[in-house]
């Protein structure tokens, strides 16, 4: 074929995702920066605010955590996956990606159900005679936390298990057989190679958090606010387009940052090549 | 695995916080009480009836399915052609390319949403449904690009130089030769992308007017409202769904299809 017929094939799309993509975001994030001149003050009011640094860092405090807590519940359970005889491996598979499939408003809904006044937890303490009233757990930064640590884990469950796949079972006996303990073969063997899926599942985790509007919404509601859930809320309840505008620009700049540095450490890592998240 | 006793342990623990809830809500969707209860007092199916004679959730549904069905369409009309000369031709700044057409993966989809409610509805008075289709476009076109050039990139392009060589013009091998080698890798791109758009939600809610409202952004206005079982049991619905696709994937393509 052609070289400018090679080029014909990428018009569609490439009309498409400017038009509706690139015009549109264009169109909202301008005149954050150029309202009248050239300004940053609706940036530097953003981050001299209280209120919004309150929510960015609490934002950023939720995606941390969580991409920290499925490391730690994702690499033994992926490794323990990766070892398991082939039919049972089918079978846990599946298992992790149905709630992959599953809506997030359903995945929030459980939570919902589990947390709430009226909840499975609050109803146990109470029947068992452990508490008198009702805790209040939902609403809180802490049921965000949970919702997203469930709405994520089956993500790093899935990378990592796609790259312990790759690591030959000799290589643990090798250790095994040479006097290392089952911990200190899987520390020193397993662990190094598996720090590219770690990173690569941690960057999904971690962009996925900061910008998840979904478990936020239902979990956090108004009084437990994140970014994403604001930009909502200036746009549709409070008409604020230009505070709106200005949210969703930091939003993607830290999207973009998070993929640049954790890569950036993953090349340093791993010579062979970058992670493609 | 009866060596790594420990490591079973935790990994049954993780798998239970993974199951649980899903379980959980399961079982109040067969409640009888008019508020959500677990455990259940007695076991009725009312939620059922109430959920599918719910013309709002029905409606919803419908549309969910249609928007899911035609973003899907117009992505790998889109889309497969662009992964087809990314990986067949050495155009110039490839990597820039595919990173532009990846872009809606890097803009969070609230962005999406906000972006095209406020300068296509709001400014342009562009109506909502082809604005709502557009979002989800935007959001499962990186899908369609990623899988099918993945099964493009395993294709050995020289089956398709042959036809060329043996008279075949070039239309009728990219139709013939190419797209059959790769179908596998189409229908799991139009798996994925159909349940990622049927799923979304920011979009959805940004994108959504009188009578446009996709079944996750009903529900969610729903249970920001309402605590009776019925999302239960459209929550169950959805995942018998999900269970009968699973299925069907694992008897034709291998699970791992979904998990890209």
């Amino acid at each position: 074929m052609k070289k400018h017929v090679a080029y014909l094939f990428l018009l569609p799309g490439t009309v498409l995702l400017l038009f509706f993509l690139m015009v549109p975001l264009f169109a909202v994030l301008w005149p954050t920066v150029f309202p009248d001149g050239f300004s940053l003050s609706a940036y530097t009011a953003f981050f001299l605010d209280d209120y919004y640094m309150e929510i960015l860092i609490r934002t950023l405090r939720i995606a941390l955590i969580s991409a920290l807590v499925c490391i730690v519940l994702g690499v033994p359970t992926s490794y323990f996956i990766s070892r398991c005889p082939t039919k049972w491996k089918g079978i846990l598979i599946a298992v992790s990606i149905f709630p992959m499939l599953t809506n997030s408003v359903v995945r929030s809904f459980a939570w919902i159900n589990i947390l709430g006044r009226n909840g499975v937890i609050n109803t146990l303490l109470l029947n068992l005679g452990v508490i008198d009233e009702p805790i209040g757990m939902l609403y809180t930064e802490f049921s965000i936390l949970i919702g997203t640590i469930y709405l994520f884990l089956p993500i790093m469950i899935m990378t990592l298990v796609g790259v312990m796949d790759q690591i030959d079972n000799d290589m643990m006996e090798a250790a095994e057989s040479l006097g290392a303990s089952k911990l200190k073969a899987f520390i020193k063997v397993v662990l190094p190679m598996s720090v590219p899926g770690i990173i690569t599942g941690a960057v999904l985790v971690f962009t996925g958090a900061l910008t998840a509007y979904t478990t936020p919404q239902l979990l956090g509601g108004n009084k437990s606010l994140v970014l994403a859930t604001l930009v909502y809320q200036k746009a549709v309840t409070l008409n604020d387009w230009s505070s709106a505008g200005v949210i969703a620009a930091v939003m993607i700049v830290l999207t973009l940052i998070v993929m640049k540095v954790l890569n950036l450490i993953a090349a340093r890592l791993d010579k062979r090549g970058e992670v493609n998240a | 695995m009866r060596r790594y006793k420990g490591l079973t342990v935790f990994s049954v623990l993780v798998f239970l916080f993974l199951f649980l809830p899903l379980v959980i809500i399961a079982v109040t969707a067969f409640g009888d009480q008019p508020t959500i209860q677990f455990p259940i007092k007695g076991v009725s199916f009312a939620w059922f009836g109430k959920a599918i004679a719910s013309a709002s959730f029905r409606k919803a549904f419908l549309l969910s399915i249609q928007i899911a069905l035609l973003a899907t369409l117009l992505a790998l009309l889109v889309g497969i052609p662009i992964a087809y000369t990314l990986s067949r031709h050495s155009v110039k700044g490839k990597k820039l390319i595919k990173s532009f057409f990846l872009s809606p993966t890097i803009i969070p989809g609230i962005v999406v949403g906000y972006a095209l409610f406020q300068f296509l509805v709001i400014k342009l008075r562009f109506p909502v449904y082809p604005g709502l289709l557009l979002g989800h476009f935007l959001v499962v076109l990186p899908y369609i690009i990623r899988v099918v050039g993945g099964s493009l990139e395993q294709f050995d392009f020289s089956i398709e130089e042959v036809a060329w060589s043996l008279g075949c013009n070039k239309w009728k091998a990219f139709f013939q030769i190419v797209l059959p080698n790769i179908s596998s890798g189409i229908i799991s791109s139009f798996l994925l992308a159909f349940i990622n758009s049927f799923n979304n939600i920011p979009v959805s809610m940004f994108l959504s007017g009188p009578g446009i409202t996709t079944l996750p952004a009903t529900l969610m206005s729903y249970v920001e409202y309402n605590f009776d079982p019925t999302v239960s049991a459209v929550s169950v619905l959805l995942m018998l769904a999900t269970i009968l696709i699973m299925f069907v994937v694992e008897k034709t393509l291998g699970i791992s299809a979904l998990a890209k």
